[in-house]
C-alpha cells in the first residue's frame, strides 16, 4: 500500500460518496427485505428478521461514515487504471457466462483463456486461442472424464469421448 | 489414551500410501502457489474445493492443510529473490532477504528461510497436538453464549484491530455479513434477500466469492496496473549452505519466531503476517548486529519466516477445537471440512479421532516433505517465477472458473463470481480488506445461530451474554480490540497498525 498523501488542500473524494452509495442501497434493501419477513421471535425473541435488519442499519451507518470520510478529503491516492485490460477479462468472464452451455466448456474456456492472456498484453489470438482451446480440452479430460466433475459438454466433447 | 498414543495411532494413518500421496501433492501445490505472486494458499484451497468432492475426507483435508503450510514455506523464496511478497506473511522476509540476495548471500537466505521453517513447524505441530486436547476439554463447558463471545472476538480482530483502517475493516466484515444473510434461515427456513431466484436459495458459496474476490479480483488489479514497474528475480548464486556463524545467528531468532508465531496464530489474534511483523521487530531490539538491519540481516529472515509457519500451525488450534477460523485459509478449510458433512470442533475429537490424528501428524510428515522440497529442489521452484504473466494469469482463471463450472454452471452463480470479481477489485483498488468478507460469510450464520440459541436458554433475556465470566471477559477483549485501535489512529499513532494489513492470510 503507498504511503497516504499529505496534500494541505484536501478535496472531497469522489469515489468515497459511490461506496457510500453502494453500501447504503445494500443496507435499505436488506432492512426493506427483511420487513417483509414474518417475525416470530419464539422464545429467544429474535426471529429470521433480526439479523438483516441489524446488519442492515450498521450498512446505513457504515455508508454514512464513508461519506463523512469523503467529505473530509481524499484518501489514499489511488493509482491509474488502464480500463481496457478490465473490459477484455470481463469480456472473458461473459463467454463462460453465456457461451458454456450452447458451445461447451472447452471452447468457452478457451475464450475466457484468449480474452485473459490478451488483456495482460499477449495480442496474438492466432496463438493464445488454440493454446487456451487445447488447454481446457486437457482440463475437460482430466476432470470430467477421471474426476467425475460434471462439466457441460459441447461439440468438441461429444465428438472426442462420446454422449 | 495419552497425547502421544493418539500421536502414534495418527503417524499410522498418515503413513498410509495413498495419504502420503495426498500429503505431498499438497506441499507440492503449496510451495507452487506460495511461489507464484499473486496467488496464495486461500486460493487454492478454495479452487480444490469443488474438485475434492468425490475424494477421500481425510486425504483431501490432509492436502489441504499441506497447501496451508507449503505456502508458507513457497512464499519467503518470492520475497527473498523477487521483492515481492508471495504471500501476504512473507512481506517482511523481503525486507532482509531481498537485501541478502542482492548482496549475493541469497542461498543462506534461502536456507535460513526453509530450515527456519522446518523447525518453527515441526515445534508449532508438536505444540498443537499437545494443546488441542486440553482445549477440547475447555471447549465441552463452552456454551451457545461462549460461542457467540469468541465469534465476537474473531469478528474483531480479523476486521478491525489491524490495518489502515476500522471504518474499512467494517465495512469489508459487514458485507460479508450482509451476504451470508441471503438464502434459507437455518433456524426456521424462512427465505432471506433471495428475492424469488431459486439459486439464491442457497445462499452464496464461500468458494464462489473466495475464487472471485481472490482469483478475479486479483486479475483484474494486476492487469489494470499502468505496465512498468516490475522487479527482476535475483538469480541465487554459489551454494544455499549456511557458514558456522549463519547457524549461530539463526538458531535464536527461529526460536523466538516459533514462540511468537504460535500463540498468535492459535488465539484468534489475526494471522501470520502479524506475527512475522512481530518477530521482525523482535529480531531488530535483540540483534547483536543491529547496524545490518536493512542491509541483510539474516536474523530479519530467519525470525519471520519462523513466526509464519508456527502462525499457520497456531490458527489450526481454534480450527480444529473450536471451529473457529480466523483467516482466510482456515475460513476455507473449514468450508472444506463442511463440505464432507464433519464439523471441526470438541466433537470432531470424539467422533473422527483418526482424521484429526492423522491431520496432525500428517503436518509433521508434510514438514519433512518441504524441508526437502525446499532445500536441495530450490532451482526448480524459483524457475517458476520466470512464468510470464499472461500465460500465469490466463491459467488461474481457467481454473478459477473451473470448480464453478463444475459444481453449479448456472447462469446466476457464474454471474455472481463476475460479480464478486469486480468487487474484489474495486475493495482492492480502494484500500478494503478481502478477509474480512470471506470470514463474515462464513462465521456469520454461525454466529447468528449460536446467539439466537443462547437467547432462546435465556427466554429472550439478552444479559444473558454477559452472565458468565468466560462470556464476559471475551466480548471485554472484544471491545478493547475494538476501541484500542481507533484510539491509536485517531492520535495519529496508526502507521505501526497499517503496516499489519492483511490482505489475505
Amino acid at each position: 500500500m503507498s504511503e497516504r498523501g499529505t496534500n494541505p488542500a484536501r478535496r472531497p473524494d469522489g469515489a468515497a460518496f459511490l461506496i457510500a452509495a453502494g453500501l447504503a442501497t445494500f443496507g435499505a434493501v436488506m432492512i426493506w427485505n427483511a420487513s417483509s419477513i414474518p417475525d416470530r421471535g419464539g422464545y429467544s425473541g429474535v426471529g429470521a428478521a433480526a439479523m438483516p435488519k441489524f446488519v442492515g442499519i450498521v450498512l446505513l451507518v457504515l455508508a454514512a461514515l464513508t461519506a463523512v470520510s469523503g467529505v473530509r478529503g481524499a484518501g489514499l491516492p489511488v493509482p491509474r487504471q488502464q480500463p481496457a485490460p478490465i473490459l477484455w477479462i470481463i469480456a472473458g468472464m461473459l463467454s463462460i457466462i453465456f457461451l458454456v452451455h450452447p458451445l461447451g466448456y472447452t471452447l468457452a474456456s478457451g475464450i475466457l483463456f484468449a480474452c485473459t492472456a490478451f488483456a495482460f498484453g499477449k495480442r496474438n489470438l492466432a496463438l493464445t486461442l488454440p493454446v487456451g482451446l487445447v488447454c481446457s480440452f486437457l482440463v475437460y479430460a482430466v476432470f470430467d472424464q477421471i474426476l467425475k466433475l460434471n462439466l457441460p459438454a459441447g461439440i468438441p466433447e461429444t465428438l472426442v469421448f462420446g454422449s | 489414551m495419552s497425547t502421544f498414543d493418539f500421536l502414534l495411532q495418527g503417524l499410522g494413518t498418515a503413513m498410509q500410501p495413498m495419504i502420503l500421496m495426498y500429503a505431498l501433492i499438497g506441499v507440492l501445490l503449496g510451495t507452487a502457489v506460495g511461489v507464484l505472486p499473486g496467488i496464495g494458499p486461500a486460493l487454492t484451497v478454495a479452487l480444490l474445493l469443488p474438485v475434492t468432492y468425490g475424494l477421500d475426507p481425510a486425504g483431501s483435508i490432509i492436502m489441504f492443510a499441506g497447501i496451508y503450510y507449503g505456502g508458507m514455506y513457497g512464499g519467503s523464496t518470492t520475497s527473498i529473490l523477487l521483492n515481492t511478497p508471495g504471500e501476504s506473511a512473507s512481506i517482511v522476509t523481503a525486507l532482509e532477504g531481498n537485501k541478502m540476495a542482492r548482496a549475493g548471500r541469497g542461498g543462506p537466505a534461502l536456507a535460513t528461510a526453509a530450515i527456519g521453517s522446518f523447525v518453527a513447524g515441526l515445534l508449532a505441530t508438536l505444540a498443537l497436538a499437545f494443546l488441542a486436547p486440553h482445549i477440547v476439554k475447555l471447549a465441552l463447558v463452552f456454551g451457545p453464549r461462549e460461542y457467540f463471545a469468541l465469534m465476537v472476538l474473531a469478528f474483531v480482530t480479523v476486521s478491525a484491530a489491524f490495518g489502515e483502517s476500522t471504518l474499512k475493516g467494517m465495512t469489508s466484515l459487514f458485507v460479508g455479513l450482509g451476504l451470508a444473510v441471503v438464502g434459507i434461515d437455518g433456524l426456521t427456513g424462512q427465505a432471506r434477500m433471495s428475492f424469488g431466484v431459486p439459486q439464491l436459495l442457497d445462499g452464496v458459496e464461500v468458494t464462489t466469492l473466495a475464487v472471485a474476490m481472490f482469483a478475479l479480483g486479483e486479475a483484474l488489479f494486476v492487469a489494470a496496473k499502468p505496465a512498468g514497474d516490475d522487479d527482476k528475480v535475483q538469480e541465487v548464486r554459489g551454494s544455499v549452505k549456511m557458514t558456522a556463524q549463519d547457524w549461530r545467528r539463526s538458531w535464536p531468532a527461529w526460536l523466538r519466531g516459533t514462540a511468537i508465531g504460535f500463540p498468535i496464530g492459535a488465539m484468534p489474534a489475526g494471522g501470520a503476517d502479524i506475527a512475522s511483523f512481530l518477530s521482525y521487530g523482535t529480531e531488530k531490539r535483540m540483534s547483536k548486529y543491529p547496524q545490518e538491519f536493512g542491509h541483510g540481516a539474516i536474523e530479519g529472515v530467519a525470525g519471520p519466516e519462523a513466526a509464519n509457519n508456527a502462525a499457520a500451525a497456531g490458527t489450526l488450534v481454534p480450527l480444529l477445537t473450536l471451529g473457529l477460523p480466523t483467516t482466510a485459509t482456515a475460513a476455507i478449510m473449514l468450508a472444506g471440512f463442511q463440505q464432507f458433512g464433519l464439523q471441526p470442533g470438541p466433537l470432531l475429537f470424539v467422533t473422527a479421532p483418526q482424521l484429526v490424528w492423522g491431520l496432525i501428524a500428517s503436518l509433521l510428515i508434510a514438514n519433512v516433505m518441504l524441508l526437502v522440497l525446499n532445500l536441495p529442489l530450490i532451482r526448480l521452484w524459483v524457475k517458476l517465477l520466470s512464468i510470464p504473466r499472461h500465460w500465469l494469469y490466463a491459467g488461474i482463471l481457467l481454473f478459477a472458473t473451473l470448480g464453478t463450472i463444475g459444481v453449479n454452471p448456472s447462469p446466476v452463480e457464474l454471474g455472481m463470481l463476475l460479480i464478486f470479481g469486480i468487487m474484489g477489485y474495486l475493495m482492492r483498488l480502494y484500500g478494503y480488506p478481502i478477509a474480512p468478507v470471506v470470514v463474515g460469510l462464513i462465521l456469520g450464520p454461525m454466529a447468528e445461530a449460536q446467539l439466537r440459541r443462547a437467547l432462546a436458554i435465556a427466554q429472550g433475556d439478552i444479559m444473558t451474554l454477559v452472565s458468565t465470566p468466560l462470556s464476559a471477559t471475551l466480548l471485554v477483549i472484544a471491545a478493547l480490540a475494538f476501541l484500542v485501535p481507533m484510539l491509536l489512529r485517531w492520535r495519529g499513532r496508526g502507521r505501526v497498525l497499517s503496516q499489519f494489513g492483511t490482505d489475505e492470510d
